[in-house]
């Protein structure tokens, strides 16, 4: 055990020790402060003698001439098992709620190692959320990352909730016109916390213990008055589970990160006490790549029957999209969900910003056998009627109602019945996606017939519904 | 070989003493497992390294051996349909040695070494031959003929050859060199990523590179041996764009990059591309495609030198006579891995933290595309031979922001510009390239190709179509200010005909399988249906016939899906027309369709 004493400089999270031996990049380190207090930390750079080692948990009541440092020969860890399903950890991954500690089956570094591309199996199941805008617009896909975009005070914690609760698969259907049945009990939840507050996490907490869907789930808390370095580790601690649980024990996990925001301003202050060359807006140059070994541990892989969807909240500061958060999250992930502060003043749960929001895997998730033949063309025939009702409504803004014209004025009030019964739904109404189609032909109804161009002829005679007299 | 040893390891790059006789860019082995590294740096006797796989558990005193060799691909047969990562590991090998995860300090080389190809000598023993020079051939599967080259600095007299089958390693022939020295040639070449491979001269392209993507045919084409660009923020279809090219166009061998990309994107390709079938040869897409995978979790020094692999690649496809097309997928993962090793370089920074040489590495990676005359003997027949590599990089700008570094440094090189705009995408128009800001600086090169080959009217046409869509944008902040009604009947027929160029002929599904291409033969007479409803519309209204009438004619509905008739229902353009002619002016055959002139006298 190399033991040392010799820490010269402390600046911030970060410690400078000095005259170490066979120190390793990426080494796990203890360290015990004056006070008594211990941190955990690891190797940043280590150079000749000189480790950089940033800590975890803070470096209150440090001192360097009366810091320990033990540098413990492996990375960091996490040991995993089923018995975590059910258990509340703490950012680190120990058990914070008052439980026995875990009898690993196995320990694994929490960085893991990145799938190989020609292993990975594309992901294409439905997975039912019970949400019409996201599984008639923007559906989720049995291993993808999707993230919900929001912004403070919008109800992204309701919503990422309510898909965890309601989140489903459906079975095959041998009919291209008909939906298959929804298969119970298929998902199991993997929960991290990242510098939210006490109550946001008591709010899913509570939401999984009355669902009981807490059997099924695993947390790790990272709140706002814990360290903040802890919550680099934090997402990874959930990711080596969620890998434990879907690659070894054949579970199809869903992983709700939140929020990522606090995540990277972690980095960013790790980054700033290297007094590295930053990137935009302060945050570190390698963000991308970094945030990419989070996202890209999503997925499926060939001959493995267990999955990991991802589901990351991240509110973006000043509900701005182009900020270096979002942006480069975009970038990575198949798709995002955009929470609209406007929808919400106006009262619409869930407040889904339609238009900016994208499924990329959208095509490969839905259509016959998956969900249902119309169910690609009508999603497109809803867009392109919601985007042109939109503009029409800005443009009676300017010039008043009457100015429009009369397929102008279908789409506005298409727009506004869209808002209202397709978008709008309970915070514990579970549609089917039979249901949510039923909704979106009805609304496409609405529609003069010679406006509805995106959508099959055939299509449009087998699911239109007869006309209800005007 | 001499040793080193570790003295600082930071992230990607490590730090060695000791390496006295090696040189920039030569390739190291690190630590105990032999981690893939290159020199890029060397101060006295410390020599940076960046490393091209996870250097955790590296330390100082760890031993870092030389190679004394520059890091290099393996060029020969074997490479298409492979799947490599930044610096040609083959994946699906690696697959198969260490299972579904990546796992550091494992390596397969680039060509399989056990592998027979079936050799047949082009040339005889006694024949002089040099560099470039094509001794024989291996068809390398049903669409590609690999043509085995002596390698560029070589020359001297055919000792020997032998047609049969041999593994890339064997000697397929001798070269006795004027010096006298006899050489063994395989058919394999190590070439050295960071070296263009030289060509004979560069010569001034003018065939279209034609993708089947009509805004990009039509409107804003790039010719095979261009250099063309699509930035646009996430979600507006750079990926889709790429993917299109890649199936559809009529290069005859494709190296797609994904560099720092999705992982799922590339198992989407690899899924899907042996599944499809190309156009031109009938064979599964993949039979002359390569990929190099580098996906964002991967090491960013292996990303950064992706694109070095991937066009290392296509200039010696281009020598043998190819015209190929590389996609970068994308070019913005490759800068900030620049930047990212720049910066534990401590270098100088330059704007937002890139490295200062940015703009020169981002010109001489698309200086490596164009139309060459090969290297190496004119062919029997007396024709020169030429290839060419067109690049295609997509660029992933912050925020959407086309002034950052790396949009505008690529400006300034390519010359084609196909600017997405994520507006057009939440519209759902697809490809949402913004046809007011998207540029090409190859169109009046095409123009005669198209002329020969198309039609003498389609240039016309398409400048028509582009002075429309000018027109709408000018006349739509009328419209948005005082309405509609502002305009004159002339000005609203031509911003419902425009508006019938942006639907029905700009937007394309690459998701329908009867939309995803189109030739260059029906673009031409979709542009021309739309131009004569135009025409006729105008005199109809001249007539008398009300705006309302014309608008709601029942052949507009036919137009709007004339894009999805296919080559083989060409024909069909013609009732199309006719039904232009009657139910307009009354003119055409159909009588029992009312024309809407005489609907207007009614
Ligand atoms: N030509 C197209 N046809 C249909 N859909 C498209 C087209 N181009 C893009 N899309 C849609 O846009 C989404 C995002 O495109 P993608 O190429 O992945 O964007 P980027 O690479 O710019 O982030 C796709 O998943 C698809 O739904």
């Amino acid at each position: 055990m190399r033991e040392y004493m010799t820490t010269r400089d402390i600046v911030g999270p970060l410690l400078l020790i000095e005259s170490v031996t066979d120190v390793t990049y990426g080494e796990l380190v203890e360290l015990e402060y004056p006070d008594g207090t211990k941190s955990l930390g690891n190797v940043l750079e280590v150079n000749g003698d000189v480790a950089l080692v940033q800590a975890f948990e803070g470096t209150r009541g440090s001192n360097p001439s009366g810091t320990k440092a033990k540098f413990l020969g492996r990375s960091l860890e996490l040991g995993v098992s089923r018995d975590m399903l059910g258990r509340v950890f703490d950012g680190l991954g120990r058990p914070n709620d008052g439980g026995p500690e875990i009898i690993p089956d196995k320990r694994l570094s929490i960085y893991g190692s990145p799938i190989n591309p020609t292993a990975r199996d594309f992901p294409d199941d439905f997975i039912q959320t019970g949400v019409s805008a996201i599984d008639g617009l923007n559906p989720l896909v049995r291993g993808q990352k999707l993230p919900i975009f929001s912004g403070s005070g919008l109800p992204h914690n309701e919503l990422a909730a309510q898909i965890a609760r309601q989140a489903a698969v459906l079975a095959r259907s041998a009919q291209a016109d008909v939906v298959g049945e929804k298969l119970e009990g298929e998902f199991a939840v993997v929960f991290a916390a990242m510098g939210i507050t006490f109550e946001d996490a008591d709010f899913f907490t509570q939401e999984f213990r009355t669902t009981s869907a807490i059997e099924r789930a695993v947390l790790f808390l990272n709140l706002a008055d814990d360290p903040a370095v802890e919550r680099i580790a934090t997402p990874r601690m959930a990711l080596t589970a969620a890998e434990y649980l879907a690659y070894e024990c054949d579970m199809h996990v869903l992983v709700i990160l939140t929020d990522m925001t606090y995540y990277c301003e972690a980095l960013r202050e790790v980054s700033a006490a290297r007094k590295e060359v930053p990137g935009r807006r302060g945050y570190p140059g390698y963000l991308y790549t970094d945030l990419a070994t989070i996202y890209e541990r999503a997925g499926r892989v060939k001959g493995r029957a267990g999955s990991i969807t991802q589901v990351p909240i991240l509110s973006m500061p000043d509900d701005d999209k182009t900020h270096p958060i979002p942006d480069l999250t975009g970038y990575i992930t198949e798709g995002q969900i955009i929470l609209d502060r406007n929808l919400h003043r106006r009262g619409i749960y869930p407040p889904v910003a339609v238009l900016p929001s994208l499924s990329r895997l959208k095509q490969k998730g839905i259509g016959p056998g998956k969900t249902r033949e119309d169910h690609a063309d009508l999603s497109n025939q809803l867009f392109g009627a919601y985007a042109r009702g939109l503009q029409a409504k800005e443009l009676a803004v300017i010039l008043g109602e009457a100015a429009l014209s009369d397929s102008d004025k279908a789409f506005v009030a298409f727009a506004d019945a869209f808002e209202d019964r397709f978008i709008r739904q309970g915070k514990h109404e579970e549609r089917t996606v039979a249901e949510t189609l039923a909704l979106g032909w009805e609304l496409v109804s609405l529609l003069p017939r010679s406006e509805i161009k995106r959508i099959k002829d055939e299509y449009v005679d087998k699911y239109m519904p007869t006309e209800t007299e005007a | 070989m001499e040793q080193g040893k570790i003295v600082k390891v930071a992230g990607p790059l490590v730090v060695a003493e000791g390496l006295i006789e090696s040189r920039m860019y030569d390739l190291v082995r690190v630590g105990n497992e032999g981690l893939m590294g290159e020199i890029i740096e060397m101060r006295g006797d410390r020599a940076s390294i960046q490393v091209y796989e996870e250097t955790e558990g590296l330390g100082p005193g760890d031993p870092v051996d030389a190679t004394g060799a520059p890091l290099s691909v393996e060029l020969g047969p074997g490479m298409l349909e492979s799947v490599y990562d930044g610096v040609q590991r083959p994946l699906d090998v690696l697959e198969r040695m260490t299972g579904a995860f990546l796992t550091r300090g494992v390596t397969a080389p680039g060509l399989d070494r056990e592998k027979r190809w079936e050799f047949v000598a082009t040339v005889s023993a006694g024949d002089r031959v040099s560099g470039g020079d094509i001794i024989g051939t291996v068809q390398e599967n049903v669409v590609i003929e690999h043509r085995i080259m002596v390698p560029p600095s070589k020359a001297g007299t055919i000792a020997d050859i032998t047609s049969g089958t041999y593994t890339v390693t064997d000697a397929v022939a001798h070269l006795k060199t004027d010096s006298g020295e006899i050489v063994p040639l395989t058919m394999m070449q190590v070439w050295p990523v960071r070296m263009a491979r030289p060509h004979a001269r560069r010569v001034s392209a003018t065939e279209p590179l034609t993708t089947g993507t009509r805004v990009i045919d039509t409107f804003f084409p790039i010719v095979m041996g261009g250099v063309s660009c699509i930035p646009g923020p996430f979600g507006a279809g750079k990926t889709v764009t790429q993917h299109q090219i890649a199936k559809w166009s009529n290069a005859e061998v494709v190296i797609f990059i994904g560099c720092g990309e999705r992982g799922n994107e590339m198992t989407d390709v690899l899924m899907e591309f042996p599944e499809l079938v190309d156009p031109y040869s009938g064979e599964p897409l993949m039979k002359r495609t390569v990929l190099v995978a580098n996906t964002s979790n991967m090491p960013v020094a292996a990303r950064e030198a992706s694109v070095y692999t991937g066009i290392t690649m296509a200039e010696y496809f281009r020598d043998m006579g190819y015209n190929v097309v590389l996609q970068a997928d994308s070019t913005s993962r490759w800068a900030e891995a620049m930047r990212e090793i720049s910066g534990r370089l401590e270098e100088m920074p330059g704007d937002e933290g890139f490295p200062a040489y940015l703009g020169t590495k981002l010109a001489a990676f698309y200086e490596r595309a164009g139309k060459v005359e090969c290297l190496g003997a004119t062919a029997a027949g007396g024709d020169v031979r030429t290839g060419s590599i067109s690049v295609v990089g997509s660029v992933s700008p912050p925020g959407g922001d086309l002034s950052e570094p790396v949009v505008q440094n690529t400006l300034r090189v390519v010359k084609v510009f196909w600017a997405l705009q994520d507006q057009l995408a939440f519209q759902r128009h697809f490809p949402a390239i913004d046809w007011l800001t998207s540029y090409s600086l190859y169109l009046d090169k095409v123009t005669p190709f198209w002329n020969s080959h198309v039609s003498e009217e389609y240039r016309s046409r398409r400048d028509t179509c582009m002075a429309i869509l000018q027109r709408e944008n000018e006349l739509a902040e009328i419209v948005r200010l005082v309405g509609l009604e502002a305009l004159s009947a002339e000005e609203q027929i031509l911003m419902e005909t425009a508006k019938t160029i942006r639907e029905d002929f700009l937007q394309q599904n690459a998701f329908r399988e009867d939309d995803q291409f189109s030739s260059l033969k029906e673009q031409d007479l979709l542009l021309k249906t739309i131009l004569l409803f135009h025409e006729r519309a105008i005199e109809a209204h001249a007539k008398g016939a009300a705006l309302k009438d014309i608008f709601s004619a029942p052949v507009r509905e036919r137009i709007t899906r004339a894009k999805y008739l296919g080559t083989e229902n060409i024909a069909e353009y013609d009732s199309i027309a006719s039904d232009i002619e009657t139910q307009l002016v009354g003119g055409g055959a159909d009588e029992s369709a009312r024309a809407v002139y005489a609907g207007g006298e009614r």
